[in-house]
C-alpha cells in the first residue's frame, strides 16, 4: 500500500491563505523548490474574510507612533503570557512587511498626504498606555485580508511557485530520527495519494473556529495542521486560549469587524444603554476584545439582551451617517443587509460573542521552527517541521490576540519562516529519508477511513462536537462543567474515528475530505478541552467562574498538550527583550 | 415541500450527467441555498460542492441557481425559487468534474495572462509608494473581485473562447492594473491586449454585470481598456 | 497576446474601429437614400440616373459598399471564430473554418468588384 508516487521539493508549505503564502514567497524569490499544498483554490482562504485590518506602527496616523507602544499594547492585550522576544519582532519588523506588501501592490486606503489609512483599533494606546487611543490598524475599506490575500496569491503567480490546489495534507512522515519529513498528501480532484518529501515542512493550516456550533470561521477552519501534529505526537501550545470575537452577526456567525467600533461605532443594550461605559470606563467599546466579549455576556446574562428571546446586544452604525458608512464599512453594509437583515444606515446590527481565533497552536520560537520540550523542560526544535499563522503559537497572542495583529503574524512569521528555511536550504540540509514503514504509518488513518463500514454521518458527529464545546468550553468556564464537557468527548472519540464513509469513489470526494476534516476538529477539540479544565485561573480569553482571578504565582506561562498522555504541562514564557527591558505583568484594564 | 432539482454526475459511476430531485422542508424559512445544499448532504453525502467562507467573499460555491449564476451562499431562497421549485447547475461553459464542482482552469489561465500583479520598474522607497485618495478610489469596484466566475461563465464570448478571450473577470482584473497609479507597465498590458480576441471578443452583452454577486461593472472596465487603446493607438 | 491573421484588421482595436466606422457611413447612407427617396415623391429615371452618376454619389455609394464588405468582413469573421471552433465541433473545425473564411473573403471581393462595375456602368 506504502507504494505510492513521490514529489520532491525543497520546501513544502501546507496551507495557502496568508501566511502560506507569505512564506511561500519568500522561498519561491529565493529560487528553492517550494510547493504549497492547499484544500481550497488560495484565494478561498479563510484570510480573504479578515475585514479591519493589520495594526502596525507605520506612523501614518500620528507621524510619532512608536513599535514600542505596539509592543506595550500587544503584551498587555495577551494578558502577559505572550513571548515578549516574538512580540517585539513582530512590532519591530512590521513596517517593513507592510510596506513591501504595499510594493507588491496591496490596494490600502489613503489619508489625504497619500499614505496608507490606519483607523483605531481596541486595545490600541498611545504612549504605553498613557497617551490615550491610538489608531494604528491599516486598512483596505473593510476588506483589508481579500486585499491582502489577493495581493500575495499575485505576488507568488508573479514568482512563479508550484500550487498543489486543491490538495489534502493527511498526515506528517516522520523519519527514524522523529524528524519531519514530508507530508501524505491527497489530490482531492482525482483521488490519488503521494508522499510529497520536503527538507522543510511548513504548516501554515490555519485555525479550527469549527470546533464551535457558532463561529465567524470559514467551513474549512477544520485545524488540519494542529490534527496532524498531535497524531504525529507533538505537542501544542495554548490551546485553551480561544477568542470569542464580540461582533459575530446573530444567527448567522458572520463576523462584523472592530473596525465598527473603531469607526465611532458602539454596543447597547435593550434600554438603549452603552454599557461599555461601565465596563471600560476608558477604551469602552474598543477594550480588549476578551474583556468586550465578556461584558456582552453578562449584558445578555442579567436580562439586559436585545430581541425576543434577549440573546443578543445591538452594534449601532447609523449616526456614522451614509457617506461614511459607504466609504469606510462598505463590506459591513453587504453582510449585514444579506445575514442580519438590517441595513446599518437606518438600524442596528444585532450582534453576540462568536468564537474567531485561535490564540494556540504549534508552538515555534521566531524563525518558524515548531518546537517541544525535553524530560527537563528545555525547548527542543523539531527538524523539518516549521508552522506560521494562526496554526503556530509563537506566541504574540498569548491569552488574546488584539484586533488587527492576526493579519501582521501572518505576514512577519510567513515571511521570518520563509527567510529562516532559505538560509538552512543554503547552508544544506540532511534528513534520513522516510522508511516504506514511516510512510506507512502517515497513511494508517487514510486507509482506515478508506477501509471503514458503518459508522456514523460525519455531519452529525460535527455537530454533536460543536454542541459540546459551544455547551461546556465557551466564553465562561467552570471546572465541574468542564469535566462533563471532556467525560462527553471521551465518549465521541470512538464514535468520530469509526465515522462513516459510505461514499468511496475517487474524483472529487468531498466526504472523505469532511471525514478526515472531523477528527481534525475533534483532536483540537480534546486538546482544548483538558487544557482549559487544567488551567485554574482566568487569565485573557480563558474566564473561569471558579478560578476568577489571574494566577501569575502558577500560571504565568504557557500551558503544552502532549497527546500521548494527554498531559498537561507549562513552558516558560520568553521575558527577554533585545531592545529594552521587559514589561512587566500589571493589573490589565481598561 | 420544497422541490430541490440538482445537476449530478459522478464521472466514475455515471455515463452521463442527468438531474436529481430531492424533496427539501424549508420549515418556512428563508435559508440561502448553501444551507439547503448542506443539509441535502447530510442525506446525501455524495453530492458534492464547493464551499468555504460562506458569507459571500472567498468565491467557491458559485453556481447556476434556477438559471442564473450566483454564489450558493448570499442567494436566499426568496430570491431563486419559482413555482416552489428549485434548479442548481454547474456554471455553465466549462468542464464538469463532479457535480456542482467545475474545472476552472481555463478561467485561472486567462487571469494569469494578464500579468494579475504590480509592475513598477523605479525603486521602492523606505515606505509606501504614495497615492491619492483620488487615484486609489479608481481602484473601488476593481480590487474586490473575488474570483467566482459567475461572470466569466455567463458570458457566450466567454463560452466560445475560453481559451482566447480573456473574459469579463479577467478583464476587470487588467483593469485594476491599468488603473492603478503605482503600476508602470500600462503600455506593455495594452499591447498585450491589443489583438481580436483577448477584449474585443466583448460584445457588451453585459451578463456579466446583471450576475455579478459583488456588484462589480466588468463591461465598463473593458470600455476604459478600449478607451486606453484607443488613446495610445491614435 | 491572441495571433490572427485572418482578421481584417488584424489587430483588435483596429476591427472594432472599423466595424464603428463602417456602421456610421451605412447608417449614414441609409438616412441620405430614405430621405432623398421621401423628398422626391414622383421619382423619375432620369433623376435617379443622373443622382447615382454624379462622382459624390458615386463616391458616396463606393464608400458604402466598401463599409458593407468590411462590416460583413469583421462580422462573420466573428461568427465563424465563434462556433466552428476545434472546442466546438473537432479538429476537422480548423480546414472547415479556413474554408469559410476565405469563401467569405472571396464571395466579398466580388460583391465589391460587381458593385463598382455596376456604379461606374451608370
Amino acid at each position: 500500500m506504502a507504494n505510492i508516487r513521490t514529489m520532491t521539493f525543497d520546501a513544502v508549505i501546507v496551507g495557502g491563505g496568508g501566511s502560506g503564502m507569505r512564506a511561500a514567497l519568500q522561498l519561491a524569490q529565493s529560487g528553492y523548490k517550494t510547493a504549497v499544498i492547499t484544500k481550497v483554490f488560495p484565494t478561498r482562504s479563510h484570510t480573504v474574510s479578515a475585514q479591519g485590518g493589520i495594526t502596525c506602527a507605520i506612523a501614518s496616523d500620528d507621524p510619532n507612533d512608536q513599535w514600542q507602544w505596539h509592543m506595550y499594547d500587544t503584551v498587555k492585550g495577551a494578558d502577559f503570557i505572550g513571548d515578549q522576544e516574538a512580540i517585539e519582532y513582530m512590532c519591530q519588523t512590521g513596517p517593513e512587511a507592510i510596506f513591501e506588501l504595499e510594493h507588491m501592490g496591496l490596494p490600502f486606503s489613503r489619508t489625504e498626504e497619500g499614505r496608507i489609512y490606519q483607523r483605531p483599533f481596541g486595545g490600541q494606546s498611545k504612549d504605553f498606555g498613557k497617551g490615550g487611543q491610538a489608531a494604528r490598524t491599516c486598512a483596505a475599506a473593510d476588506r483589508t485580508g481579500h486585499a491582502l490575500l489577493h495581493t500575495l496569491y499575485q505576488g507568488n503567480l508573479k514568482n512563479e511557485t508550484t500550487f498543489l490546489n486543491e490538495w489534502f495534507a493527511v498526515d506528517i512522515v516522520k523519519n527514524s530520527d522523529n524528524a519531519v519529513v514530508g507530508v501524505v498528501a491527497l489530490n482531492i480532484e482525482t483521488g490519488e495519494t503521494v508522499y510529497v518529501k520536503s527538507k522543510a515542512t511548513v504548516f501554515a493550516t490555519g485555525g479550527a473556529g469549527r470546533i464551535y456550533a457558532s463561529t465567524t470561521n470559514a467551513h474549512i477552519c477544520t485545524g488540519d495542521g494542529i490534527g496532524m501534529a498531535l497524531r504525529a505526537g507533538f505537542p501544542v501550545q495554548d490551546i485553551e486560549m480561544w477568542q470569542f470575537h464580540p461582533t459575530g452577526i446573530h444567527g448567522a456567525g458572520t463576523l462584523v469587524t472592530e473596525g465598527c467600533r473603531g469607526e465611532g461605532g458602539y454596543l447597547v443594550n435593550k434600554d438603549g444603554e452603552r454599557f461599555m461605559e461601565r465596563y471600560a470606563p476608558n477604551a469602552k467599546d474598543l477594550a480588549g476584545r476578551d474583556v468586550v466579549a465578556r461584558s456582552m455576556v453578562l449584558e445578555i446574562l442579567e436580562g439586559r439582551g436585545c430581541g425576543p428571546d434577549g440573546d443578543h446586544v445591538y452594534l449601532k452604525l447609523d449616526h456614522l451617517g451614509e457617506e461614511t458608512l459607504n466609504a469606510k464599512l462598505p463590506g459591513i453594509l453587504e453582510l449585514s443587509r444579506t445575514f442580519a437583515h438590517a441595513d446599518p444606515v437606518k438600524e442596528p446590527i444585532p450582534v453576540v460573542p462568536t468564537c474567531h481565533y485561535m490564540m494556540g497552536g504549534i508552538p515555534t520560537n521566531v524563525n518558524g521552527q515548531a518546537l517541544t520540550v525535553d524530560g527537563e523542560g528545555n525547548d527542543q526544535v523539531i527538524e523539518g517541521f516549521y508552522a506560521c499563522g494562526e496554526a503556530a503559537c509563537v506566541s504574540v497572542h498569548g491569552a488574546n490576540r488584539l484586533g488587527g495583529n492576526s493579519l501582521l503574524d501572518l505576514v512577519v512569521f510567513g515571511r521570518a519562516s520563509g527567510m529562516f528555511i532559505e538560509q538552512q536550504l543554503r547552508e544544506g540540509v540532511e534528513l534520513k529519508d522516510a522508511s516504506e514503514a514511516d510512510i506507512e504509518a502517515a497513511m494508517a488513518g487514510l486507509n482506515e477511513l478508506n477501509d471503514s463500514t458503518g459508522g456514523e454521518n460525519a455531519s452529525v458527529l460535527r455537530a454533536e462536537l460543536q454542541t459540546i464545546m459551544q455547551n461546556y468550553f465557551g466564553v465562561f468556564r467552570r471546572g465541574d462543567f468542564m469535566q462533563e464537557g471532556i467525560a462527553k468527548l471521551a465518549a465521541l472519540r470512538p464514535r468520530i474515528k469509526n465515522v462513516a464513509l459510505s461514499d468511496k469513489s475517487n474524483a472529487f470526494n468531498t466526504s472523505r475530505i469532511e471525514a478526515l476534516e472531523l477528527q481534525n476538529l475533534f483532536e483540537v477539540a480534546e486538546a482544548t478541552a483538558i487544557t482549559a479544565e487544567a488551567r485554574t485561573e482566568s487569565r485573557g480569553a480563558h474566564a473561569r467562574e471558579d478560578f476568577q482571578e489571574r494566577d501569575d504565582v502558577n500560571w504565568l506561562c504557557h500551558s503544552l498538550f502532549f497527546p500521548a498522555d494527554k498531559r498537561v504541562g507549562k513552558r516558560d514564557v520568553n521575558f527577554t527583550l533585545k531592545t529594552r527591558e521587559a514589561f512587566e505583568p500589571q493589573i490589565r484594564t481598561y | 415541500m420544497l422541490n430541490v432539482s440538482i445537476y449530478r454526475y459522478n464521472p466514475e459511476v455515471d455515463s452521463e450527467p442527468y438531474m436529481q430531485d430531492f424533496e427539501f422542508d424549508t420549515q418556512g424559512k428563508d435559508i440561502m441555498v448553501l444551507d439547503v445544499l448542506e443539509k441535502l448532504k447530510i442525506e446525501d453525502p455524495t453530492l458534492v460542492f464547493r464551499r468555504s467562507c460562506r458569507e459571500g467573499v472567498c468565491g467557491s460555491d458559485g453556481m447556476n441557481i434556477s438559471g442564473k449564476n450566483g454564489l450558493a451562499c448570499v442567494t436566499p431562497l426568496s430570491s431563486v425559487v419559482k413555482k416552489n421549485k428549485l434548479v442548481i447547475r454547474p456554471l455553465p461553459g466549462l468542464p464538469v468534474i463532479r457535480d456542482l464542482v467545475i474545472d476552472m482552469s481555463q478561467f485561472y489561465a486567462q487571469y494569469e495572462k494578464i500579468q494579475p500583479y504590480m509592475i513598477n520598474d523605479t525603486p521602492a522607497p523606505a515606505i509606501e509608494r504614495l497615492q491619492s485618495q483620488e487615484e486609489r478610489a479608481k481602484l473601488d469596484g476593481l480590487y474586490e473581485c473575488i474570483l467566482c466566475a459567475c461572470c466569466s461563465t455567463a458570458c457566450p464570448s466567454f463560452w466560445w473562447n475560453p481559451d482566447k478571450f480573456i473574459g469579463p473577470s479577467g478583464l476587470l482584473q487588467a483593469y485594476r492594473f491599468l488603473a492603478d497609479s503605482r503600476d508602470t507597465a500600462t503600455e506593455a498590458r495594452l499591447s498585450n491586449l491589443d489583438d481580436p480576441f483577448s477584449v474585443f471578443r466583448c460584445h457588451g452583452i453585459m451578463n456579466c454585470v446583471q450576475v455579478c454577486p459583488k456588484g462589480l461593472n466588468p463591461t465598463k472596465a473593458i470600455g476604459h481598456i478600449r478607451d486606453m487603446l484607443m488613446r495610445t493607438a491614435t | 497576446m491572441v495571433t490572427n491573421v485572418t482578421s481584417l484588421g488584424r489587430s483588435g482595436l483596429s476591427d472594432w474601429l472599423i466595424a464603428r466606422v463602417s456602421a456610421y457611413v451605412m447608417t449614414a447612407y441609409l438616412i441620405f437614400i430614405v430621405g432623398y427617396l421621401m423628398l422626391t415623391p414622383e421619382l423619375s429615371y432620369t433623376q435617379w440616373a443622373a443622382l447615382n452618376s454624379s462622382l459624390p454619389m458615386r463616391m458616396f455609394s463606393l464608400l458604402t459598399i466598401l463599409s458593407i464588405a468590411a462590416h460583413a468582413w469583421i462580422g462573420m469573421w466573428c461568427v465563424l471564430t465563434d462556433y466552428i471552433t476545434v472546442r466546438l465541433i473537432g479538429p476537422k473545425a480548423t480546414a472547415l473554418r479556413i474554408i469559410f473564411q476565405l469563401g467569405m473573403i472571396a464571395i466579398t471581393l466580388l460583391y465589391v468588384i460587381w458593385a463598382i462595375d455596376i456604379l461606374w456602368g451608370i
